[in-house]
């Protein structure tokens, strides 16, 4: 393959941000009928590469050759000119419009002064049918499946003069299946000769799909590999630049369950929830969280995790049961009170619950402390950098500084902003909702790390995440939710991922 | 380049940019607009004229600049103007011996009264019932000058009572005392919000009211003071209105001062689309755009085609200050080194 000449190749690709350099002498190819994984850890360059390719940033130095010929697309709509398709990891598309006129918005084909109705829904089925989906495209799009969505994304895309596919992060809200039929149509996409860009945060998908891995790590290229010819855990020590044995979180299992047995011998009840429901959000349930645990809670996506979380931490009211905290009954009725009360909350949905994107990150670390001091116990500019710096050095946050703003932070450094703003408060108790979704797999094994270094310290976590094999990893006890109600719990050698999936299927 | 890096990075610079380049211009172009005469004592000449006309939009921009920051609006605060001057006249009465009706401190903290709870009322829509900001405010828009009418009994209110025109036409150490009144209520405001936490947690709203209500702030609290403060803020500025003219008319005072006031929190660098505020910013704001109405004046243009030369330069002053525009303009530049 190596004589063949590449579609595209990148070559020596810098690009300097102020304070960060994000790319530094890149080199990436891509041949015709691939697919091509990039990966490495958040901030090691994946999405400035593409932003590079797809015109969204223009590089400092290097060379692009798409077919032999030297490109510099100045704007996404010049890359896609080119024949550089791109789907976003976000769809972009219009729920409330119909499939076809989503994937014809803009250039709808006209007759007379209207639109040509016909046409526009007989070709919208030809581009879905070279895809292998026979819809009916006049239904809106927002009556379909997410993966169907991805797919008029991609059908939208997806031109006769396409060269390359960018899919980014496509498959993060999408299930088992839909995976499996998003990859069925990639993999026909690629026998037709496109060369596909695929990135990805899942590893298994990354094997399932990709013929060929590049890996970046803080911006430099690490390398580029045939994907058989690499195996998982060198892929894994390639992209984090250390050894898997560097994380307590590796030792065995038996070894982890006598440091929880240390701790939770004589601990001291932190919270305890009687009853606590609301119709329409989740059944009534009842909770315990003792000093030094770490309770899982593990369910499907819609089972009810995520609510049970935002009914303890008050976000949304319940209209029955009761909360305690350290034996007292406690009426949270909003975030702030739970708060008082020394609870922390790190919402799922870092960009719209999390981040406050223009707000520096020392801003950042410490509003949830300078909330509870309230408005008029303002900490001092410089009480608030020794409290940012502190946090900074001990999470590991990568900024170049702690007046930079969050926005300029990569993924998983912004997770770390959020627990850390909630750490500055000292918190009893502390819940985590997905904290290591979208993240990078070192990025990761630092929080899940963390989480264990933290319920060492006698602080209670209620750690959330749709990986089993995570919570079974991270928890001392497991809740396990289905159809929004809690339906068992397991402790001591239950725990494990199988239990967890019999439990849900209804098993034994 | 690292001038024009750190140019391109502070906020205040663009705005005092334009206010220097519109001086500058009237320095060659208009006659005498820098004299300055000492008459009795006090200090007359154009640049004292701005600084005075502005005022009361000043004030009404301190306010906005709050409720901007929350990603708000508030386009009743000029009938708030004419119900402060409103209520401040007809307490103070039409004598034309000039003795009021109830002391002139009564009626102009009846009037500021009247106003605050004005801006509670839009704070209370906003805030609590979770209504559009732009939609809330509507509301008093319209029914402000019609409240104001009913407590002027539809009549323009002329008053006597001299020490009442110390508010907009006074002078204090040659200086006129309007402008002491914006410096207070700007140094106040300045203190509260930068001093204490008010600031940053108005911040944190605007960019992200969700994770600010997530993280312990009381967001709701947050955006209702800052609508009740434009609401005082208005009052202020209606109490000066109604001095300097020494009448109170419903319908034509505070006419289209929100929307002076909201071009001047934009010009000094507040977005509209909330988060990072400039108090200091739209003041300049304002000065910029009294400058301009000051230099249309000054050239006798038309007043069928000033509304257009005013929109041209606020137009131009929007480009400046879009970091796109700016960063178009300095690609330009760079390639020209380029192939230099």
């Amino acid at each position: 393959m190596s004589d063949e000449m590449p579609i595209l190749s990148m070559k020596g690709i810098t690009k300097v941000f102020p304070g960060v350099k994000a790319l530094s002498d890149v080199d990436f190819r891509l041949f015709k009928g691939e697919v091509h994984a990039i990966m490495g850890q958040n901030g090691a360059g994946k999405s400035t590469l593409v932003k590079v390719l797809t015109g969204v940033h223009e590089h400092d130095s290097g060379e692009i050759l798409l077919e032999g010929r030297p490109i510099r697309p100045d704007s996404p709509l010049a890359a896609q000119k080119l024949g550089i398709s791109t789907v976003y990891q976000e769809i972009n598309l219009c729920p409330n419009l119909s499939v076809a006129e989503n994937i014809f918005v803009g250039r709808q084909p006209m007759r007379f002064a209207g639109i040509d109705w016909k046409t526009l829904n007989r070709r919208a089925e030809e581009i879905l049918k070279r895809l292998n989906i026979a819809i009916d495209v006049t239904q809106i799009l927002s009556s379909y499946s997410i993966a169907i969505q991805q797919m008029v994304a991609i059908a939208r895309v997806l031109d006769i003069s396409s060269k390359i596919l960018i899919l980014d992060e496509p498959t993060s809200s999408l299930d088992e299946t839909e995976v499996e039929q998003l990859f069925k149509v990639i993999r026909s996409l690629r026998d037709e000769g496109l060369a596909i860009l695929f990135i990805t945060h899942f590893l298994d998908q990354t094997y399932q799909i990709s013929d060929r891995i590049t890996i970046l790590k803080n911006g430099e290229f690490v390398g580029e590999f045939r994907t058989e010819a690499l195996p998982k855990l060198d892929l894994i020590a390639k992209m984090l630049g250390k050894e898997l044995s560097e994380f307590s979180f590796a030792m065995g299992s038996d070894e982890r369950k006598k440091a929880f047995a240390l701790v939770s011998k004589d601990a001291k009840n932190l919270l305890k929830v009687k009853g606590l429901g609301l119709r329409g959000s989740i059944a009534p349930f009842d909770l315990d969280l003792n000093e030094g645990d770490v309770l899982g809670l593990a369910g499907l996506l819609g089972s009810g995790r995520t609510e049970m979380a935002r009914l303890i931490f008050g976000i949304d009211g319940a209209n029955q049961g009761e909360i305690q905290i350290k034996g007292k009954k406690a009426t949270i009725s909003a975030p702030r009170g739970a708060m008082m009360a020394g609870m922390g909350f790190c919402s799922e949905d870092r960009k719209h619950e999390g981040t406050f994107a223009e707000l520096t990150v020392r801003e950042n670390l410490i509003l949830a402390l300078q909330a509870r001091n309230g408005i008029l116990k303002y900490i001092p500019t410089r009480k608030q950098l020794e409290i940012a710096d502190e946090l900074i050095r001990s999470l590991d946050i990568k900024t170049p500084s702690a007046n930079n703003e969050a926005s300029q932070l990569s993924g998983g450094n912004q997770q770390k902003v959020m627990l850390a703003r909630w750490l500055a408060t000292n918190p009893i108790i502390l819940i985590l909702d997905e904290p290591t979704r979208g993240i990078d797999v070192g990025a990761k094994l630092e929080i899940m790390e963390l989480i264990l270094n933290l319920s060492q310290k006698g602080m209670g976590v209620i750690f959330i995440s749709s990986e089993f094999e995570e919570v079974v990893r991270c928890s001392n006890r497991i809740v396990v939710l289905k159809d929004k109600a809690k339906i068992a719990e397991l402790s001591g050698d239950d725990m494990n991922e199988s239990r967890i999936m019999q439990t849900i299927a209804g098993g034994k | 380049m690292a001038l024009w890096r750190s140019l391109n990075r502070s906020k205040i610079v663009w705005p005092l940019i334009t206010l220097g380049a519109l001086l500058l211009f009237n320095l060659f172009f208009t006659p005498h607009f820098f004299r300055m005469e000492i008459i009795e004592g006090h200090l007359f000449g154009n640049l004292i004229d701005i600084l005075k006309n502005a005022a009361p939009i000043m004030l009404l921009a301190i306010g906005l600049t709050l409720v901007i920051a929350t990603h708000g609006i508030d386009i009743s605060v000029g009938s708030v103007v004419a119900i402060s001057a409103g209520v401040v006249a007809i307490l103070i009465g039409g004598d034309l011996a000039g003795h009021p009706k109830y002391p002139i401190a009564v009626a102009m903290i009846a009037a500021l009264l009247v106003s605050t709870a004005a801006g509670m009322w839009n704070g209370m829509l906003v805030s609590r019932v979770g209504m559009q900001p732009i939609i809330a405010t509507l509301i008093l828009f319209v029914a402000g000058r019609g409240i104001a009418m009913v407590f002027t009994n539809a009549m323009v209110i002329w008053l006597y009572a001299k020490p009442f025109a110390l508010l907009g036409q006074g002078y204090v150490l040659g200086l006129p005392f309007s402008i002491y009144i914006v410096a207070f209520v700007l140094l106040v405001t300045s203190i509260f919000t930068r001093k204490t936490a008010v600031g940053l947690f108005i911040e944190a709203v605007g960019i992200n009211p969700t994770a600010a209500r997530f993280s312990g702030i009381n967001a709701k609290n947050i955006v209702f003071w800052c609508y009740t403060f434009s609401g005082f803020c208005a009052g202020v500025s209606g109490l000066i209105v109604c001095s300097t003219i020494m009448s109170a008319d419903g319908n034509n005072a505070g006419n289209l001062f929100e929307l002076d006031a909201i071009l001047a929190v934009v010009l000094g660098g507040t977005s509209l689309s909330g988060g990072k505020f400039y108090l200091l910013g739209s003041m300049v704001g304002a000065l910029i755009i009294q400058t301009l109405t000051t230099t249309i004046y000054a050239f006798n243009v038309a007043p069928e085609i000033s509304q257009v030369v005013k929109a041209l330069v606020v137009y131009a002053v929007s480009l400046l200050q879009s970091e796109v525009f700016r960063s178009k303009i300095a690609g330009v530049f760079a390639r020209k080194e380029l192939s230099a």
